[in-house]
């Protein structure tokens, strides 16, 4: 607006645009922003605007939903009919419409605007936008410059080059006609069903003639609608459509609004079926399920009568001509004589261009071929019939029925093939695992016999080779034979080896089938011939060698089924034998003899193949090097579960003769570095073997206790030299000791040896039992798990002996027995006492434990003491027992109580005395009453 | 121009004592750096492992959980955890920071003599005097073993990993080694209990401490003898032996009190340190300087080289 005046004003030069802002009053601050829900709408009159509902965006109809006015109800316009009855006026839609509807966003808009069509391009702000941005942003400036310049085309090609030609929308194409666009509407007399239309028949005539017609005026054609291809979605009767809004103005102001009218109007046209030109209605709502409206003038026949004059009462061709092809179906003219003359086009001939006189040659069709008279239109697929079936007679008749002899062999083609055949064509080794060959199990004279057999069957098939070839039937079963021979391969029925004697009340037969089998066996055409008996007549022969030949094959098959079904087993499971590792390390001797010559490197070197577990090679970052293994640790071979072998490694020989042990042991001792006692679970396993023999060992041990008292005495003596002490201290203190022989103490594993059995025998298998033992009783041992039981790894053996002299005592056993469970865990390097007690004597005193040190040093003393005291008790108490047990027991105690105090924290020094005052008088009662408990626990 | 090289120093050997650690957890079974010898750990008698900073002389953090005495622990390459394992037969791995259990392992059938990471600390492998090495998998929540390696005729003293190898010292004498890499395992035969085994910081070399007072250094590849190193006591106790930083010594304990050194080359005793009175039970060298972790009567001692001042201790905690 404000340009409009701004350009009308000569006198200004500047040329603005847009609304000009109103001037800011001086001295008046600029108002605060209405805060939102502040804000109202008002429309143009003032009115405050309401929102009928959030999201439908209505708009007010009438006076705040009224049909009146400010005023009240009054009509807008009120015209006297005194004066005007003569012109109708005629009442549009826009009469009954607000203002505001046919402003620019109204549902009517009056003004002018250009659609999308012509418009040169949908203006998208915020697009529009996005592009300047993305335009200065981009790598190449300006880049999208060229996005404006080229729009995509938004009518096709086509559409364009009609509109150049000067066709418009809504035309038909092709040359323009003289008659009257009225003529194009449809045969009154054509079926209308559902709600009919009033008819118009005699209107249009009516029309027709009293239309002033001039010459020069030509129609454009009528537009061919498509057919309409969309499906019937709807539950709706046919041809029905429910009221459209857009439709519903139609044809008042059709001309003057594109937008909404004429683009409605035309595709509605189809739908009601270009009735409603002819009809001249003035009104757009006119649905079929309408009545007449209220604004329709003529409210004629609204209720259609059906009469018989509308139906066809004759078949006849329909009329052509009615131009709605896309309405119905081609027809087919056949009445009509030329039927090119109908397909001719009837276009606008372009120029130099002219109509072809005679038609083109018409289309040479081909008849598909003739079909053979024996064709049956199915695949039939022939049954495939492999040497391998198992229906020899099938095979046969098919064979025989082909005509011709299968005398090629079946090794050409590949698919007859068994397995045994394909290797043997590749030359690959047989597998030696399921299906053994049955001559393997023949014995030598066998294999003789066949021998024999064979080359007497060459033999007899040289010399009958020239009258078998005369025979033709003899030839056609060679053919045959051979094929079965070859189908059968090595699993024929060998008659040596197989129960299956199907002629067994005929040796003689009996025997000629074994015969034909194996030179079938052997590969051998005709030897059916040369077994048989040359007595019998040809038909005879050829009888009895296809009852040889069928035996062949049932026994085959039978047995072919039954070896399919089953498998060697991979493993035997074998009860007597047992893993071990197939590698064993070497014999120690030699090792031994390596070491001590200094010379390492081979000698003492065992390497291993072994397999560490996948998952372990995954943590530690290295390639697996048996990746195609599934061996973990050392590969392990069966070995008889009690064989020697087993366990020859190990260093300690179980013989159960005393003095044989005892010379071994010994022996065995004067090695210097005896390189360890068995570990316990070797142990274990040898108790578990010897459990029977320990009481016999027992009593012979019994027997001859006299003697090994003085033999193990030198034996020890020479020991304890060789052995180191195991505990530092209480070496110092025993060589300042007069009484020596009693710290020579026997391993306690050799203690365990013995009397794991005769006491518990889980205990030398379950350590963890004796080991939680230990943990439940602490108050009942108090020093049962301070104690370090003195377990040499390099303890004699020979003590076996002794302890055993000593263990026989019957009020004993069960003592030391208990003392050897409880300290049973401790073998190979000890672990030092926690605090030294004896020995820090000599070193200066370390300030910090001075006190302790004080304790400690009295302890000892106190121990000697109580030691002396005991065993003196001891004597005198058991006068009657023999020496050395005393002196063991003695020891024993005296070591028990050293170990323990030299194995007491500083925590409990004070109290140390008491304990080993009542350690000390730990009486074998005592001992017995423990040891009862044990079991209890155990379990 | 370039200056001409420095001349090596002459490798020191820690003599000077320079911090004296009260574990005040009974007898510290034994003493162990942490990878870059920042700390240390040690594990006591009385079912605690403490974390120390030895350089300072402080005590960090106590770890308890064992039910019986601790008797081997290792931290892992980026100091977050440890394992330990101890006489309850179990190997436990801790949080270093929390001081929680992380998982505890069962399975072994007696007591843990020795128990190492791996070099990502993915696997813990424990030897126990069940004569097994067990390879605990630390990734994944299964209770088992990945791997038990039960070549081994006697209970397992020592256990050292490498990248790719296991080296295990036995009772029954003989020091194994399982190479992973070429699916190997190598039994040298040394004759006595082995004791204590390590590396020789090059990878070449093993040592192995028995019980007939010898230490033995062997080639790795073929096993021959390279060194022989006597003059120490140690006859019954399991006590550990070391490489000093730069491969040049050879540390033992002895059960008189003392550490012994041997030049590795010569196998001459170069010097005999006097620790205390009773049996020193377990060593530890620093990683790449001249210090030593002795472990004897319930204390452990640290020894650095005569001419370290307190200068150069390295910021600690």
């Amino acid at each position: 607006m404000a340009a409009s005046e701004a350009s009308d004003s000569e006198e200004e030069e500047l040329a603005g645009y847009g609304t000009a802002l109103e001037p800011l009053p001086e001295g008046e601050r600029i108002k605060k922003p209405v805060p939102l829900q502040e804000q109202t709408v008002k429309d143009e009159k003032g009115r405050y605007k309401r929102f009928h509902g959030a999201f439908s965006g209505g708009f007010s109809a009438g006076y705040f939903n009224t049909v009146g006015s400010k005023e009240g109800w009054a009509p807008s316009t009120f015209v006297s009919s005194r004066q005007k009855r003569a012109d109708k006026t005629v009442l549009g839609p826009e009469d009954f419409m607000d203002e505001e509807d046919l402003s620019e966003y109204g549902i009517a808009p009056k003004e002018i605007t250009t659609t999308d069509d012509f418009a040169s391009k949908p203006k998208d702000r915020i697009k529009e936008k996005a592009r300047q941005i993305a335009g200065v942003t981009a790598s190449i400036p300006g880049a999208t410059a060229l996005d404006d310049l080229i729009a995509p085309a938004k009518i096709t090609i086509g559409v364009e080059l009609l509109r150049k030609m000067g066709w418009k929308e809504g035309q038909g194409v092709g040359p323009r006609v003289k008659r009257k666009p009225r003529k194009q509407k449809p045969d009154p007399e054509v079926k209308v069903y559902g709600c009919a239309l009033p008819p118009e028949g005699s209107e249009g005539s009516e029309d027709e003639e009293d239309e002033y017609q001039p010459e020069n005026v030509t129609f454009a054609p009528k537009d061919v609608m498509p057919v309409d291809l969309t499906p019937k979605e709807n539950v709706h009767g046919l041809g029905y459509k429910g009221l459209d809004p857009t439709k519903a103005l139609f044809g008042v102001s059709g001309g003057e609004h594109p937008s909404l009218f004429t683009d409605g109007s035309e595709k509605t046209s189809n739908l009601l079926g270009d009735l409603r030109h002819s009809k001249g209605r003035k009104l757009g709502i006119s649905g079929q399920a309408f009545g007449v409206g209220a604004l329709e003038e003529d409210d004629d026949d609204i209720y259609a009568t059906e009469t018989l004059s509308k139906y066809d009462t004759v078949l006849k061709d329909e009329e052509p001509g009615d131009m709605l092809y896309g309405w119905t179906a081609p027809k087919q003219y056949k009445n009509k004589k030329g039927m090119e003359k109908e397909v001719r086009y009837i276009g606008k001939i372009l120029d130099g261009f002219s109509l072809a006189s005679k038609s083109s040659a018409p289309k040479k069709t081909y008849l598909p071929p003739d079909l053979p008279r024996d064709y049956r239109p199915v695949h039939y697929f022939r049954p495939v019939i492999t040497a391998r079936n198992e229906n020899p007679l099938l095979l046969q008749a098919l064979a025989e029925s082909t005509g011709k002899r299968e005398t090629d062999t079946p090794q050409q083609n590949r698919h007859t093939l068994n397995a045994s055949q394909r290797r043997e064509l590749l030359g690959e080794t047989a597998l030696k695992g399921p299906s053994p060959s049955v001559l393997e199990y023949l014995s030598g004279k066998d294999k003789e016999r066949i021998k024999e057999a064979k080359q007497a069957a060459e033999q007899q098939m040289k010399t009958q080779t020239l009258p078998q070839q005369s025979l033709n039937i003899s030839s056609s079963s060679d053919g045959v034979n051979h094929k079965w021979q070859m189908a059968l391969g090595e699993q024929l029925a060998t008659p040596g080896s197989s129960d299956f004697k199907p002629f067994a009340k005929n040796p003689e037969k009996q025997k000629r089938y074994e015969d034909y089998v194996e030179s079938l066996k052997q590969g051998q055409k005709d030897t059916p011939e040369s077994h048989s008996d040359p007595g019998m007549t040809e038909w005879e022969r050829g009888r009895e060698r296809e009852e040889f030949f069928h035996a062949a094959v049932l026994y085959k098959s039978s047995n072919s089924v039954l070896s399919s079904r089953f498998t060697r087993a991979k493993h035997e499971d074998d009860t007597d034998k047992v893993e071990v590792p197939r590698d064993q390390e070497m014999d120690i001797d030699d090792k031994e003899s390596a070491v001590k010559m200094k010379m390492f490197g081979k000698l003492t070197r065992d390497k291993f193949e072994w397999h560490p577990e996948k998952l372990l090679c995954k943590r530690f970052n290295v390639p697996d090097p048996y990746s195609d293994s599934s061996i973990v640790g050392l590969p392990k071979v069966k070995r008889d579960k009690y064989s020697v072998f087993n366990f020859l490694t190990l260093p300690e020989s179980t013989t159960t003769t005393i003095t044989q042990t005892t010379n071994e042991k010994i022996q065995q001792n004067i090695n210097p570095n005896k390189p360890k006692k068995p570990s316990r679970w070797d142990v274990s396993d040898k108790e578990k073997k010897k459990n029977d023999s320990v009481s016999e060992f027992l009593s012979l041990a019994r027997s001859k206790v006299d003697i090994q008292q003085q033999q193990p005495e030198s034996v020890i003596e020479e020991d304890r030299s060789r052995t180191n002490e195991p505990l530092p201290n209480k070496a110092v203190n025993e060589s300042t000791d007069p009484k020596k022989e009693e710290e020579s103490r026997p391993s306690m594993d050799l203690f365990k040896a013995i009397f794991a059995s005769s006491s518990d025998e889980k205990s030398s298998s379950s350590e963890e039992d004796s080991d939680e033992e230990t943990h439940q009783t602490p108050s009942a041992m108090p020093n049962s798990e301070s104690t370090k039981p003195a377990n040499l790894p390099d303890a004699s053996s020979a003590d076996v002996q002794e302890c055993m002299a000593v263990t026989k005592e019957p009020d004993l056993v069960p003592p030391l027995l208990k003392e050897e469970l409880d300290k049973k865990e401790e073998f190979g390097p000890r672990l030092p006492p926690v605090f030294f007690s004896k020995t820090t004597q000599k070193h200066e005193p370390v300030p910090l434990a001075s006190s302790l040190e004080a304790n400690q040093k009295e302890k000892p003393k106190k121990n000697k003491e109580k030691h002396k005291a005991k065993r003196e008790h001891k004597h005198k108490k058991e006068k009657k027992k023999k020496h050395k047990k005393h002196r063991h027991k003695g020891k024993h105690k005296n070591k028990k109580s050293e170990k323990n105090s030299s194995s007491e924290t500083a925590d409990s020094s004070d109290s140390l005395s008491d304990i080993e005052e009542e350690i000390t008088d730990l009486s074998s009662q005592e001992l017995l009453r423990r040891l009862k408990h044990l079991p209890a626990m155990k379990q | 121009m370039a200056f001409p090289e420095p001349k090596p120093k002459k490798p020191e050997l820690p003599k000077k004592l320079v911090q004296t650690l009260e574990c005040k957890q009974g007898a510290v079974r034994a003493v162990r750096f942490n990878v870059d010898g920042n700390y240390c750990l040690t594990c006591g008698s009385d079912k605690s492992l403490k974390l120390w900073n030895p350089h300072k002389g402080t005590l960090l953090k106590t770890y308890s959980g064992h039910g019986y005495e601790v008797l081997d622990a290792a931290g892992s390459f980026d100091n977050s955890q440890l394992c330990s394992c101890g006489a309850d037969k179990t190997v436990v791995l801790w949080d270093v920071a929390s001081g929680q259990v992380i998982r505890k392992f069962r399975g072994h059938a007696g007591k843990v003599n020795c128990v190492q990471f791996n070099e990502e600390a993915t696997v813990i492998l424990s030897g126990s005097i069940d004569s097994s090495v067990r390879c605990w998998d630390c990734r994944s929540r299964r209770p088992d073993p990945i791997q038990i390696l039960d070549e081994a005729k006697d209970g397992v003293s020592s256990l050292k990993v490498s990248d790719y190898e296991i080296l295990s010292g036995s009772v029954d004498g003989r020091v194994r080694r399982y190479d992973l890499r070429a699916g190997e395992l190598y039994s040298d035969y040394v004759g006595s209990p082995v004791t204590s085994v390590c590396f020789s910081k090059d990878g070449q070399c093993t040592l192995a401490a028995s019980l007939d007072s010898t230490l033995r250094l062997l080639d790795k590849d073929t096993g021959e003898l390279l060194g022989e190193y006597t003059g120490h006591k140690n006859t019954a106790y399991k006590l550990d032996c070391c490489l000093s930083e730069k491969d040049t010594h050879v540390a033992s304990c002895s059960e008189d009190g003392q550490v012994y050194f041997w030049d590795l080359v010569e196998g001459s005793l170069t010097l005999s340190l006097p620790v205390g009175r009773g049996v020193v039970q377990s060593l530890s060298f620093h990683p790449s300087e001249p210090g030593l972790l002795t472990a004897s009567e319930g204390r452990v001692q640290f020894w650095r080289e005569e001419t370290h001042t307190a200068e150069e201790q390295p910021p600690a905690c």
